[in-house]
């Protein structure tokens, strides 16, 4: 049964991969493109849960992995900065589980704020980091990313990017793999108490690991050699790596599979059976600048191909040094808020208002577009909230007065809760306005729970965060909470009311997302069902 | 090697082109060819334009078929056909809303189902993996509706003369 192909999306094969590893728990954070990640690896049977953010999705698996059990925790791109407190320390630890990081990037922006490369993140954070070019390989390398990370004792990145997560490609998968460890607890504490003393040694160690683990990649790292023609040598990871095959198929190409610690040695003696040697790679000009840096005389691409995707025409043009400019693609009808969201009855207010919107990250961002046009900031997850203060603190009083911070239920949970502290302890002289647009659901992501709606990953019921009751808790003046469907209620007289205080303000509109109202019906309904079963079953017992 | 065959669908979010192209790409998959499905997703549920590719054949290499290079475009919307042309090659044939008989699709959430009856016509992928991947892809209370417009599209595609873009 287990030699069955399948046609599985990048994220599935991850997910599928999880659970043949024998992963006793899936982290993360929602975020485009490796969401379905988790979902899938939980629909498959495995334990997934949806963390407040990347930072914490990754301390848990931490914990996981000090346990002596497997783990995944995966983000998008972006998340991995929340996430990069703990990961440039997690790396200096000796992992007993194995502990696996997917990063999925999204060069080309599909549904993101930036095009950041985090191959970066593989040098300044020193993680070994694999890098596959379709869905057998994103198999393949979260297998071997385990068995990596527990030979070495040193988390794996798994770098996968937008075109490798949502394309679907045929997968032969190895079957679940036997003789995995039971987690059990065991003091070490030099190698997981990280203060200097024990620090210093283990960074020592972490370099010493990543020596021994180049040398493996030398020896037996996941790299494919196509021989052509020795007139071009093309290297590549990732996606670009079929693009690059198809784009020039006579050409002799090596696909590097660990990116990081690089088969540095290989390459060169790929290099040295070439005459020109080209690297074709998405974003940034990393494995260039380190083969250049090496001493191997690598082409990189020009410059105008660190933006965006590379597809198979980009690849063409790379490889005959073609700058001209590109034909721009036709523009598709943009995205819009839905109709009968929520959001639109706030952006109408802010609109009509005049006011300065510090937004922030989510559906709502679409405020933005006309015909709306109500949005005046969006940075980053939580960054609404201090933006606005910032504002707050230095415009003149007029339009100091007219500064509102705009964020979702996720987000506040993600990122927010820093910000309102913030604005309890530095009040700006004008007071401030957060409005927290709770529809009930991580929507931009497809309708993901989160701690503020009191369901599991799984849409099983358990705590739910009371963001009003936090507001109160941490000193926040004005806390109100109002039904957008509330027929007597003026949103924008509310609005106008509050910015006129000189107090801190929180303003939490409530309505279900309209693509989520049913499905939180249907998940309502049975956990009413359920609880009944459950007095019935305990009446019985009485 | 046998060439690799194209197929770019596209139209607004919430049509239905995401779900054609699992149909398409797991009819493709059930006949033993190779098989990619590229889509970009994360925006598409908010009536903006979606596109997605299928490619098939002995090998597939990029998951994304180049601009110029599509054998079939199939648009399920008549103003997403001009943006999408570029993606045809010469010869290629375009496939969309206008083939199908005024008033003749009984459900019109069927549409992608329709017209993927209409492009079966034109690619070499035996009947019975089509409907297997259809049936995959939608509840057993929809099988029947769909059966329809599958066989809709594919009469009508038949009966009339499908455009070849020059």
């Amino acid at each position: 049964m287990t030699a069955e192909r399948q046609l599985l999306s990048g994220d599935d094969a991850v997910a599928l991969a999880a659970l043949h590893a024998g992963v006793r728990l899936g982290t993360g954070y929602p975020g485009t493109p490796s969401t379905e990640i988790l979902e899938t690896f939980e629909r498959l049977g495995g334990h997934a849960q949806w963390s407040p953010n990347e930072k914490v999705a990754l301390e848990v698996a931490l914990g996981v992995a000090f346990a002596g059990a497997r783990t995944l925790v995966t983000m998008k791109h972006v998340g991995l900065n929340v996430a990069a407190d703990p990961l440039f320390t997690a790396t200096y630890t000796d992992v007993e589980g194995g502990l696996v990081i997917v990063s999925a990037d999204d060069p080309g922006m599909a549904s993101s704020q930036n095009e950041q490369d985090n191959r970066h993140y593989s040098r300044a954070a020193a993680i070994p980091t694999l890098e596959p070019v379709d869905s057998q390989q994103a198999y393949d390398f979260t297998l071997l990313a385990f068995e990596i990370s527990e030979r070495w004792k040193i988390p794996v990145l798994l770098r996968i990017t937008t075109r490798v997560c949502h394309s679907k490609t045929i997968v032969i998968p190895r079957g679940p793999v036997s003789g995995v460890a039971e987690p059990a607890f065991e003091r070490k504490i030099p190698t997981r108490v990280m203060i200097p003393a024990y620090a210093k040694p283990a960074h020592h160690r972490l370099r010493t690991k990543l020596a021994e683990i180049a040398a493996w990649n030398e020896a037996e790292g996941p790299l494919r050699m196509d021989a052509g023609d020795s007139k071009l040598g093309i290297v590549a990871t990732g996606i670009s790596a079929v693009h690059a095959r198809e784009a020039a198929p006579d050409a002799s190409h090596l696909t590097i599979g660990m990116t990081y610690p690089l088969p540095i040695e290989r390459i060169r003696a790929f290099a040295a059976g070439v005459r020109r040697l080209v690297v074709v790679e998405e974003g940034d000009p990393v494995l260039t600048d380190e083969l250049r840096a090496a001493g191997i005389q690598a082409e990189g691409k020009p410059e105008m191909y660190r933006f965006g995707e590379l597809d198979v025409a980009r690849v063409r043009r790379i490889l005959a040094g073609d700058t001209s400019p590109e034909p721009v693609p036709p523009k598709g009808k943009p995205p819009e808020l839905c109709q009968g969201c929520a959001h639109r009855e706030v952006f109408q207010a802010l609109g009509e208002l005049g006011c300065i919107v510090a937004g922030d990250i989510g559906c709502y961002t679409l405020g933005v577009l006309p015909p709306f046009s109500a949005m005046d900031t969006c940075v980053c997850m939580g960054a609404s909230i201090g933006v606005g203060l910032g504002l707050r603190h230095v415009l003149p009083e007029d339009q100091a007065r007219r500064v509102v911070s705009v964020i979702g239920d996720s987000t506040f949970v993600h990122s927010g809760l820093t910000g309102i502290a913030e604005m309890v302890y530095n009040p700006p002289a004008t007071g401030h306005l957060v409005m927290i647009l709770d529809n009930g659901t991580t929507a931009m992501t497809g309708l993901q729970e989160h701690p503020g709606t009191g369901r599991l990953l799984d849409h099983s019921t358990t705590n739910k965060l009371s963001f009003e009751g936090i507001a109160r808790a941490m000193g926040v003046q004005n806390v109100q909470v109002v039904e957008i469907t509330d027929k007597s209620l003026s949103l924008k007289d509310l609005i106008a009311e509050l910015l006129a205080k000189p107090e801190t303000s929180l303003l939490i509109t409530r309505q279900p997302c309209v693509l989520a109202a049913p499905k939180i019906r249907f998940y309502d309904k049975a956990a009413a069902e359920s609880a009944r079963v459950h007095t019935c079953s305990a009446a019985v017992a009485d | 090697m046998e060439k690799v065959k194209n197929i770019v669908i596209a139209g607004l979010g919430g049509q239905g082109v995401l779900t054609a192209s699992d149909m398409l790409a797991e009819a493709a998959f059930r006949a033993g060819f190779d098989v990619k499905k590229s889509e970009l997703h994360g925006m598409s549920q908010r009536g903006g334009s979606v596109s997605s590719d299928v490619r098939y054949g002995e090998q597939v290499l990029s998951p994304m078929v180049p601009a110029g290079e599509a054998d079939v475009l199939l648009v399920l919307e008549a103003t997403q056909i001009e943006i999408n042309r570029p993606m045809l090659r010469t010869g290629g044939v375009l496939i969309d809303p206008g083939l199908l008989p005024e008033g003749a699709l009984k459900n019109k959430k069927s549409l992608n189902v329709a017209l993927l009856g209409a492009v079966s016509t034109v690619l070499d992928i035996p009947q019975e993996h089509w409907m297997a991947a259809i049936y995959a892809n939608l509840a057993e209370k929809l099988h029947k509706v769909n059966d329809q417009a599958f066989a809709l599209g594919r009469e009508a595609a038949l009966q009339g003369s499908i455009a070849q873009h020059h």
